[in-house]
């Protein structure tokens, strides 16, 4: 070794106290700031979490003896009960085409309501407002107003429209009028948001360009908003998969609105089987991961950077 | 080099205007561009030069007026098929696509076959010097080289008009330069006409053909760069040519042309832009360069003499910048072959041909915009 690099090393090493080198390194006092997130995380998620994994693998005797498989006849039982496991099918055909159909409104509306109009505000205030309803208050709502004997059913006969009331309460249609009341806001909101973060001059330097609005959008527009969407897709799909309320409340609960988050309640408060409702529970978050790879995945084809705004 | 500007021979704007709920962004623009022409729009920001740009490129619909090509409107024609190129101030490159994208973007929304489409993306990467980050996307890139993409993904299509809007506001000082030489080039090289939009009056003066001066949304000059340097208008014109010295006198003797204007003390001899008359509030514009400290190599001229007290001296190279005050209070910038004390008492002149005297018309501040209300409390 020749003298100079030991030279550069020696002046390399820090003289500063311990106590400043590991606040360079951001370990300092404020890091205490985190104990009541940490205690809140450990208390309330990691250990009902990995209790609830436990409990999985202590299936009920009932259980065991009907479905066999020993410490797994839980998830023996989830996969081939078929009245458990065909709820994955109808939860999904829940979810996904709300949380499709959310997204897919939202880009036209947020798209008009990125330009300035008179009305613009009260509109854009009249879309967000259902979050701020409940989804009980959402479900009474449809009930009332689209019941068998709901002011839309009477009007619509008044008006002569229809003979018979339309049944658009009490089973698949409920639930899906309520996820889109209360998961449009979201995905409006977010996809504004993801909209306003695009420079409108790229626009504008398309069209100089000689593209009309249907090419903006495709070749300019939709590539820069996709990541958007894609997060915007799998919040509201996560929303809508754990429903729970409206599809007992205006759905068809033991029938074609039977979602998992049901499943998993029945096993709990009426079976007081808590391992069938555990495992039911590790299955919902274990599918709704794989959707949201199988999105993210998409998005890691797409173009991430940038999109030149002040988003 | 086969891109080449498509032909046409006069463009015409005719009485354009543009407002917004009431408020006139851009009243009552009048000018008439020959092919081959390199036209800059100059004014401080809020002047409506970037409105008229945006009119022009078909981005904001006229309120009034039209524009024609060779007689035919154009001002109906949506932006997508006015076949004008643009270049933003923010460049506003596609951040998805490659430079080679980019500049191949406009033609293919053309249709142009795959082949010509290869070639013409090609010429125009090698136009610009670009040929190494082809395959780079605009992140990638530094300013002056996603703004050289911006020109070229402009001149590919080979526009009627190119369109600038500030483009070069957003580099450092050195790239700039070069920037300009480099856009002088390729407006000459392919026979361009150009719309060019800038608050930087060196800009304009050295790049155009032609300057638009604009306050307000209205025209106060237009012509040659020579025109406007030498014989600006008004003195507002004249504040934004480079007269920096603006002063409120009073006209004390009228001789033609030649007056003679007083503020307390400091007399000079000057030349009337517009018609004065004696005793009349008159604004005097002189350049520092044109307002010189007496030395035994600086003589008199013209029988031009008055005094001031030097507050600032700063070195500029070969000579001298100094910061005046004369008796009436106004800060005045000379310059100076030798470097005064600062304190003293100096005896300055000016050719009587290069002092400027406009018409007053003392503005009402609160007409200002904040940038020009800015300036003149500097002033003061």
């Amino acid at each position: 070794m020749s003298a100079p690099t030991i030279g550069r090393l020696q002046a390399t090493k820090s003289t500063a106290s311990l106590r400043h080198r590991l606040a360079e390194r951001g370990i300092d006092n404020s890091l205490l700031l985190l104990v009541p997130a940490l205690i809140f995380a450990l208390a309330l998620f990691i250990y009902p979490f990995s209790y609830g994994i436990g409990l999985t693998f202590q299936p009920s005797p009932a259980i065991q003896q009907k479905w066999g498989g020993g410490a797994f006849a839980n998830y023996v039982a989830f996969f081939k009960d078929p009245f458990v496991f065909d709820s994955i099918w109808l939860t999904m055909r829940l979810a996904l085409p709300a949380a499709l159909f959310n997204v897919l409104a939202s880009i036209p509306m947020a798209f008009k309501l990125r330009q300035r109009f008179r009305g613009r505000k009260l509109l854009t205030t009249l879309l967000v407002l259902p979050i701020t309803l409940g989804t009980v208050l959402t479900a009474q709502g449809l009930l009332i107003f689209a019941g068998r004997q709901g002011w839309l059913n009477r009007f619509l006969i008044q008006i002569g429209l229809i003979d018979q009331p339309l049944t658009l309460v009490n089973n698949y249609l409920g639930v899906f009028f309520s996820l889109v009341i209360s998961g449009f806001p979201f995905a409006f909101l977010l996809i504004s948001s993801y909209l306003s973060g695009i420079d409108p001059s790229i626009e504008a330097a398309a069209k100089t360009m000689g593209a009309d609005w249907k090419q903006r959008f495709r070749r300019v527009i939709l590539p820069l908003l996709a990541p958007g969407l894609a997060t915007t897709f799998i919040l509201t799909f996560v929303l809508a998969f754990s429903v729970f309320p409206s599809a007992r409340l205006v759905g068809d609960a033991m029938g074609s609105t039977r979602v998992m988050a049901l499943m998993a309640y029945r096993a709990f408060g009426e079976q007081t089987d808590y391992g069938m409702a555990a495992t039911i529970a590790i299955m919902m978050g274990l599918i709704e991961l794989v959707v949201i790879a199988v999105v993210l995945l998409w998005r890691s084809f797409l173009y991430k950077g940038s999109t030149g705004g002040k988003g | 080099m086969t891109i080449s500007a498509s032909k046409f021979e006069l463009l015409e704007l005719q009485g354009v205007g543009r407002s917004f709920g009431g408020i006139d962004a851009l009243a009552d623009l009048t000018l008439t561009v020959r092919a081959g022409e390199f036209i800059a729009l100059l004014g401080p920001s809020g002047c409506g030069k970037s409105t008229a740009l945006n009119c022009l490129a078909g981005l904001l619909p006229l309120t009034h007026g039209q524009i024609l090509i060779d007689g035919k409107r154009v001002d109906t024609v949506a932006a997508e098929n006015r076949g004008f190129g643009m270049v933003f101030q923010n460049y506003a490159l596609f951040p998805h696509l490659t430079v080679e994208k980019n500049i191949a973007f406009g033609l293919q929304m053309r249709s142009v076959p795959k082949v010509e489409l290869k070639r013409r993306v090609a010429e125009a990467i090698a136009l610009v010097k670009l040929e190494q980050h082809a395959k780079k996307l605009p992140g990638q890139l530094s300013g002056g080289q996603q703004q050289r993409v911006a020109i070229a993904r402009a001149v590919v299509l080979e526009p009627r008009l190119v369109l600038m809007d500030e483009p070069l506001s957003n580099l450092d000082a050195k790239l700039r330069l070069e920037m300009r030489t480099e856009i002088r080039r390729l407006h000459q090289s392919l026979g361009l006409t150009t719309i060019y939009v800038t608050h930087d009056q060196e800009e304009a003066l050295s790049m155009a053909d032609r300057l638009v001066v604009l306050r307000e949304g209205r025209v106060l000059q237009i012509g040659t760069p020579e025109q406007l340097h030498n014989n600006p208008e008004n003195w507002y014109v004249a504040d934004f040519m480079g007269y920096r010295n603006i002063i409120d006198m009073d006209v004390t003797a009228v001789n033609g042309s030649a007056v003679t204007v007083a503020n307390k003390g400091f007399t000079l001899r000057g030349t009337a832009v517009e018609p004065a008359a004696l005793g009349e509030k008159v604004r005097a514009a002189i350049r520092p360069e044109d307002l010189v400290v007496v030395s035994p190599a600086v003589p008199v001229q013209g029988g031009n003499s008055t005094t001031a007290t030097v507050s600032v001296v700063e070195y500029h190279g070969r000579e001298f910048a100094v910061g005046v005050t004369t008796p009436g209070g106004w800060g005045l910038h000379v310059r100076s072959d030798h470097a005064p004390v600062v304190g003293s008492v100096v005896e300055l002149t000016a050719d009587p041909a290069r002092v400027l005297v406009f018409r007053a018309d003392r503005i009402d501040p609160a007409t200002l915009s904040a940038e020009e209300r800015e300036l003149a409390e500097v002033r003061r």
